[in-house]
C-alpha cells in the first residue's frame, strides 16, 4: 500500500519518527507541509502522515457505497459508524482489520448514533426518514409514515438489530446526546438537538412553529428530553422541553462585563432625569440619541399636518410610542427572545454535572445535575463564529472548546483565502464554573484546495495525563491532532490528510468525525470507509505519554457524552509526567535522570522491595518540588509514585 | 443628513406586512434521479436553487460597497463574511443545477424569470431590495452606510428564510439530500444573522450616550 504520494514528506516524516522522543522544544511542524498538493482519487488519494502511524483503512460496505458515513458511536469492541442510508457495526478488536458485524440499511439524515448498553439510537432530521426504514423516501410533506426524531434499537443480537421503540419530535433530531445518571440506574435520559424547519401539527399534533411570544406552546426555543426506560424502551418519551434559551439578555462578548450592564443602567437613568428618551433593547435601557429621537418627532409633526418644532404634545405622543417602535424594528428577537432556537450538539459530561452547547449564535454552559431539567449558566457569542456545532470540555472542566461549522460541512472553508478565525474552534477558560473566558482560535493550518470541503467539526480529547490533547476532523482537511494545554497557544502536534476526492469540485469526503478509543484513533471517511490511527512518538509526545493514555479504559463512548478520564496507576504514567517535567525543564536534566533510574530499578524489583523503593522515590520527589519551576506537577508525578507503591 | 431617508426606511419596514408566500399545491411528477443521486428532486427544488443565486448575488453587491462607504470595522467585517459565505453557496447551488442539466443563472443580483400562466414575468425574490433602495445603500457613508446596509440586509435575510420555508411546504421537496442540508443551513445561518444583525443595529443606534 501506497501510503505517501511525496517522497520528500515521507522521508521528512520518517525522520521525525525516528529522532529521540524527547528533542528540544523548540520542533516545529514539518515545513513545508506535506498535506499541500496531494494526489486526488477516491481510494489512491495522496496521503500525508506526521507523527501517527495508520493502522487499517476499511472501505464501505456494499449498501453504503456513495452514501455518506457520519458519525460514531462505540461499545465494548464495536464501533457504530452512521449514515445517511442507516449505520455499520465494525468488531475493531483488531484495529488492523476491522470486521464489519452489521450493515443495517434504514435511511434517514444524518443517522448519527450513540449507544447504552443493548439500546443503539440513532437520530432521524430529514424528510425522507420512514418508521419502516425503507428507502422510497416520504413525498407528502404530512404523512403518518414519516420519522423524524429518535430511532431505538436493541442490539443484544449484534447481528440483527430490532427496533424496539421511536419518538417522533417537533423539528427531528440532527444529533442528540445520551445522559445516564447514576442516581437513576432504571433510565436513561436523551437530549435532543437540530435545528430543522418545524414539523406541521397535522403531522404530530402539538407541533406549534410560532415564536413563544406568539404562542406559549412554541416547538422553538426548547430542547426536548426523552426518558428511556432501560427495561421497556418501547415506552421511551418526551418528559420536559427545558426553554434554556429563554429570557437570555444580551451575552456577554469579549469584554463585556455584568459592570457594562450596571453602567448602562445609571447612564439611561440620569438621562432619563434630564428628560431623554430611553428604550430597552435586547434586555438593557438604553438612551435614544438626538439622531434617532429628532426624525421620529418631525414624522409625528407631519402626520398630524404640523410644521415648525415639535410640542410638548407630540413629545409625549413620541414618549408613549418609542418603545413599541424599537420592538417592532427588532422584531421578535426584541420581545423576550434573544437567543437561539436550538442547539447543534450538546455535549454532557456527566462526571462534572456540566454540559456545553453549541447553539446556533451561542456557546452554552449549562448545569445538568438534574438530568430531565437542563439549566443555562452562561453563554457567550462571537462574530467570526458563524454557527456554534459542538463542545468539549478539557478532562478538569476548567476549559471548553467550541467549534464553529462555518459553511455547514458541504464548503471549502480551509483555502488559504480564509480567515484562520473563520470555521475554526474558540477556546475558553471557564472561571468558578459560571464564567467563560475566551483565549483563543484554533485552526488546523494547512490550506486546502477549493474542492475540499473542510471545516472544524467532531472530535476528542485524548487521555494524555498532564495535558489537554485532543483529535479533531475537518472533513477533507483531515484529522488534526492539537495541544491546547495552554489556552491561549493551541500547537498541532499530528495530523493525517489526503488529497481532495475529486481536484476538479467538491465531492464530499473526508473525516467527520474522529474519537479516541481505547487506544486508537477511529475516524469516519465520508466517502471512504473507516480509518484507524494510532499516535507514534515525536518531539511533541512521548512513547511514555502514549503508553499513559493507552491505560485509559472505557466501557462505551458516546461522542456527545464526555467521560472522565482517570489513570490507573502505572510505571507509564509515572514516566510521562517525567518526559513532561523534562520538556518544559521543570526539572533538571540531573534530576530527570536520577528519577528514571529510580523508576527502572524499581520496576525491577518486586513485593515489599519495590513499594519501599517507590515510596522512598515518592518522598525525594516531593522534595524536588519547592525549587521547580512547575511544582504541581512534581508533586503530581510524586503523586504517582506513591500511587504505584500502593498498586498491586 | 441622511438619517431622515433611514428612518423613513425605517418606518416604512415597520408596517409593510411581509407578502404571504405562495403555496405551490402541484402535484406533478418527480423528475427522474440525477446520477449520483439519491433521492427524488422536484421543480420546487430547481426554482429554490436557482432563484436562491441572484438573491446571494444581491447580497454580494450589497457587501462589496462596505469597504468604499466608510462602514465600521464591525460591519466590514460582517461584509466579507458574507461574501465568503455566499460565493461558497452559489457555487453550491450551480453546480447541483449543473449536474441536474437544468438552466444554471449566472451569479448577477436581479429578478427571477418565472412564467405563469403561459407568460414571462420578472420577479424579485422575497427581500430583495429594489432598485431606488440599493441606489439609497449607494449613496450612504460611514454610520449613515451602516444603518441601512444593517436595515437592508435583515430584510434580504427574512427574504431568503422566507424561501426555504416555502420550499418545505411543497409536495416532493427536500427530499434529495443536498437540498434538505443546503435549505436547512440556510434557515439557520441567516437566521442567526438576523440576530447579530439586529443586536449590532441597536449597538449603532443606542450606543451614543446623551451629551
Amino acid at each position: 500500500m501506497h501510503f505517501l504520494s511525496r517522497p520528500r514528506a515521507w522521508a521528512l516524516a520518517l525522520a521525525l519518527s525516528s529522532a529521540a522522543a524527547l528533542a528540544p522544544a523548540a520542533a516545529q511542524a514539518p515545513n513545508p507541509d506535506p498535506r499541500i498538493g496531494l494526489r486526488a482519487g477516491l481510494h489512491d488519494a495522496g496521503e500525508a502522515v506526521w507523527n501517527l502511524r495508520v493502522l487499517s483503512k476499511t472501505p464501505p460496505p456494499p449498501d453504503f457505497v456513495g452514501k455518506t458515513n457520519s458519525d460514531l458511536a462505540f461499545t465494548g469492541r464495536y464501533a457504530i459508524q452512521g449514515n445517511y442510508n442507516g449505520w455499520q457495526i465494525w468488531d475493531i478488536s483488531n484495529p488492523a482489520r476491522p470486521a464489519l458485524k452489521t450493515a443495517y440499511v434504514c435511511p434517514a439524515s444524518q443517522s448519527d448514533v450513540s449507544v447504552y448498553r443493548n439500546l443503539l439510537f440513532i437520530s432521524g432530521e430529514g424528510l425522507t426518514g420512514r418508521l419502516d426504514c425503507g428507502i422510497q423516501g416520504v413525498q407528502d410533506t404530512v404523512s403518518r409514515d414519516r420519522l423524524r426524531g429518535l430511532r431505538i434499537f436493541d442490539i443484544s443480537d449484534i447481528e440483527h438489530p430490532r427496533n424496539v421503540g421511536n419518538v417522533q419530535t417537533c423539528r427531528g433530531s440532527h444529533t442528540h446526546t445520551v445522559l445516564a445518571d447514576p442516581k437513576d440506574p432504571e433510565n436513561v435520559y436523551v437530549y435532543i438537538s437540530g435545528s430543522a424547519g418545524v414539523r406541521s401539527p397535522n403531522e404530530l399534533a402539538g407541533c406549534v412553529r410560532a415564536a413563544p411570544n406568539e404562542d406559549p406552546n412554541s416547538a422553538l426555543f426548547r430542547i426536548e428530553v426523552i426518558k428511556v426506560p432501560v427495561a421497556h424502551p418501547e415506552q421511551a418519551a418526551i418528559v420536559s422541553s427545558p426553554r434554556i434559551f429563554n429570557d437570555l439578555a444580551a451575552p456577554p462578548r469579549h469584554g463585556d462585563s455584568p459592570a457594562d450592564v450596571a453602567e448602562a443602567a445609571r447612564v439611561a437613568a440620569a438621562a432619563r432625569a434630564r428628560g431623554a428618551y430611553t428604550v430597552r433593547v435586547f434586555g438593557s435601557e438604553r438612551v435614544a440619541p438626538p439622531e434617532f429621537v429628532n426624525p421620529l418627532l418631525d414624522s409625528i409633526v407631519k402626520a398630524r399636518g404640523g410644521t415648525g418644532a415639535a410640542t410638548a404634545a407630540d413629545s409625549a405622543a413620541l414618549r408613549g410610542s418609542i418603545q413599541a417602535i424599537v420592538d417592532r424594528m427588532f422584531g421578535d428577537q426584541q420581545a423576550r427572545r434573544t437567543g437561539p432556537t436550538q442547539c447543534h450538539d450538546i455535549t454532557v459530561y456527566p462526571a462534572m454535572g456540566l454540559a456545553g452547547g453549541a447553539c446556533e449564535g451561542y456557546g452554552m454552559l449549562l448545569d445538568i445535575r438534574d438530568p430531565a431539567h437542563p439549566v443555562r449558566i452562561a453563554a457567550v457569542a462571537d462574530s467570526n463564529f458563524s454557527y456554534w456545532h459542538s463542545a468539549t470540555f478539557n478532562n478538569d472542566a476548567s476549559k471548553i472548546l467550541f467549534s464553529d461549522e462555518w459553511g455547514g460541512g458541504g464548503q471549502a472553508k480551509c483555502r488559504a483565502s480564509d480567515r484562520h478565525e473563520w470555521g475554526a474552534d474558540a477556546i475558553f477558560t471557564i472561571a468558578d464554573r459560571r464564567q467563560m473566558n475566551f483565549q483563543s482560535y484554533y485552526k488546523m493550518p494547512a490550506p486546502q484546495t477549493s474542492a475540499e470541503n473542510c471545516v472544524a467539526h467532531n472530535g476528542s480529547l485524548i487521555p494524555i495525563p498532564g495535558r489537554d490533547v485532543m483529535v479533531q476532523a475537518w472533513y477533507q482537511g483531515g484529522i488534526s491532532v492539537f495541544d491546547w494545554t495552554d489556552a491561549a497557544h493551541p500547537k498541532e502536534i499530528a495530523f493525517f490528510d489526503r488529497g481532495p476526492v475529486d481536484s476538479t469540485r467538491i465531492a464530499g469526503g473526508g473525516s467527520w468525525s474522529v474519537y479516541w478509543y481505547n487506544g486508537v484513533m477511529v475516524s469516519s471517511e465520508i466517502s471512504r470507509g473507516l480509518d484507524i490511527f494510532e499516535l507514534t512518538p515525536s518531539a511533541f509526545l512521548s512513547q511514555n505519554e502514549i503508553d499513559a493514555a493507552k491505560t485509559v479504559h472505557v466501557d462505551y463512548l458516546n461522542t456527545q457524552g464526555q467521560p472522565h478520564y482517570v489513570w490507573p496507576a502505572s510505571f507509564a504514567l509515572a514516566r510521562a509526567y517525567v518526559d513532561q517535567l523534562e520538556r518544559s525543564h521543570g526539572l533538571t536534566a540531573a534530576r530527570v535522570g536520577t528519577v528514571r533510574q529510580a523508576l527502572q530499578r524499581a520496576e525491577s524489583a518486586s513485593g515489599a522491595a519495590r513499594r519501599t523503593a517507590l515510596t522512598t522515590l515518592a518522598t525525594q520527589i516531593t522534595g524536588y518540588a519547592a525549587g521547580s519551576s512547575d511544582a504541581a506537577k512534581v508533586r503530581t508525578l510524586a503523586g504517582a509514585v506513591r500511587d504505584l507503591a500502593g498498586a498491586r | 443628513m441622511l438619517f431622515r431617508s433611514v428612518t423613513a426606511a425605517l418606518l416604512a419596514a415597520l408596517f409593510c406586512a411581509a407578502p404571504a408566500a405562495a403555496q405551490d399545491h402541484h402535484h406533478g411528477a418527480a423528475a427522474p434521479p440525477a446520477p449520483g443521486d439519491t433521492a427524488r428532486w422536484t421543480k420546487a427544488d430547481a426554482d429554490f436553487m436557482s432563484g436562491m443565486i441572484g438573491h446571494h448575488a444581491q447580497a454580494i453587491a450589497m457587501s462589496r460597497l462596505a469597504p468604499t462607504h466608510g462602514a465600521s470595522a464591525t460591519v466590514q467585517n460582517l461584509a466579507s463574511r458574507i461574501i465568503n459565505a455566499q460565493q461558497d453557496e452559489i457555487r453550491t447551488m450551480q453546480l447541483w443545477l449543473r449536474d441536474r442539466r437544468q438552466p444554471v443563472p449566472e451569479a448577477v443580483a436581479g429578478p427571477m424569470r418565472m412564467t405563469m400562466n403561459g407568460v414571462e414575468h420578472e420577479m424579485l425574490m422575497p427581500g430583495m431590495l429594489t432598485p431606488a433602495q440599493m441606489q439609497e445603500l449607494d449613496a450612504a457613508r460611514g454610520r449613515d452606510f451602516d444603518r441601512l446596509f444593517l436595515t437592508y440586509m435583515i430584510q434580504h435575510h427574512r427574504g431568503a428564510v422566507s424561501m426555504v420555508q416555502q420550499l418545505f411546504s411543497s409536495w416532493g421537496a427536500g427530499q434529495d439530500e443536498t437540498v434538505f442540508k443546503f435549505a436547512s443551513d440556510v434557515n439557520v445561518d441567516q437566521t442567526t444573522e438576523i440576530a447579530r444583525m439586529q443586536r449590532m443595529l441597536a449597538d449603532l443606534i443606542f450606543a451614543t450616550p446623551s451629551p
